[in-house]
């Protein structure tokens, strides 16, 4: 007991620290592909804290289409487009030191919020959180739900197709539509 | 569950913060993107330490169907930041303002 406490403990430390370290990546990289990989890193950390926390199947799912699907996807955005960032300029609206310290107050106040959870987490079996158990509960309780995800799918790729095959790009600018005519 | 859950919430609202951080201070629409997909995991980590603590399976349920609408709102936003860059060659979020925001 003593020395699964500590095996968790120490997997929980590391993809904590990965994780945050992750994170400040993200905001902080200047350039667009360094901060994907962030993501990356934080996406593979939380898919390791799902498993400590027992959710075997959402940690999989984590995998497939985070860290797969939609990483790649920002990932060929990030190299379709090679666009400049003009981070450089001052800021007109917030300065970045009030935005850090608007987050500090906020992280605090969570954070307090979450030191009010008491009391024990409850036993689990060992077939918790596996495929067989959130399968049986998406197919019979949440079924319906289920059903609507699919049509939010769909309609996502709808979307996707019918944003991307518009032939003149909507909201140019009238007057440099005209310098691209010509 | 031998990490107390205390420890899994704090991750995630530190998480879910960086995410507000970023969303503030950087212009790049795609970084901005990133963030928030930062906010919906740091959201998930909590739902999924709730359901584990309540050792009931419907906290993951709703995680299932947050990663559907992650999946669907990431390719639509990105597609609406392929159309703005080719309209207007820019994907800072300061340019980008039509609607005088």
């Amino acid at each position: 007991m003593g020395e699964a406490y500590c095996v968790e403990g120490v997997l929980f430390a590391v993809t904590a620290v990965l994780a945050l370290a992750g994170g400040v990546g993200v905001i902080a990289a200047r350039e667009p592909v360094h901060s994907v990989l962030g993501l990356l890193l934080v996406l593979i950390s939380l898919a390791a804290d799902y498993l400590l926390l027992g959710a075997q199947f959402i940690a999989a799912l984590q995998v497939i289409i985070y860290a797969g699907a939609i990483v790649v996807l920002f990932v060929f955005i990030v190299m379709l487009l090679n666009m400049r960032s003009g981070e450089g300029r001052p800021d007109r609206v917030l300065p970045p030191v009030l935005g850090i310290v608007l987050s500090a107050a906020f992280a605090a106040l969570l954070i307090a919020a979450a030191a009010t959870v008491r009391g024990p987490a409850a036993s689990v079996g060992a077939d918790y959180g596996t495929v067989q158990q959130v399968g049986r509960a998406l197919f019979t309780v949440y079924a319906l739900p289920f059903e609507a995800a699919s049509i939010v799918l769909i309609v996502g790729m709808i979307g996707a197709v019918a944003l991307s095959k518009r032939p003149a790009p909507l909201g140019a600018p009238p007057a440099r539509r005209g310098v691209v005519g010509r | 569950m031998s990490v107390p859950a205390v420890c899994y919430l704090g991750l995630s609202a530190v998480l879910f913060a960086l995410g507000t951080l970023g969303v503030l201070v950087r212009r790049s629409a795609l970084v901005v993107f990133m963030s928030v997909e930062l906010m919906l995991n740091a959201v998930n980590l909590t739902l999924v330490t709730f359901a584990r603590v309540r050792g009931a399976v419907d906290g993951q349920i709703v995680v299932f169907f947050v990663l559907v609408v992650a999946a669907a709102e990431v390719v639509i936003g990105l597609a609406i930041i392929v159309n703005i860059f080719r309209a207007r060659d820019t994907v800072d979020v300061d340019d980008v303002d039509l609607l005088r925001g």
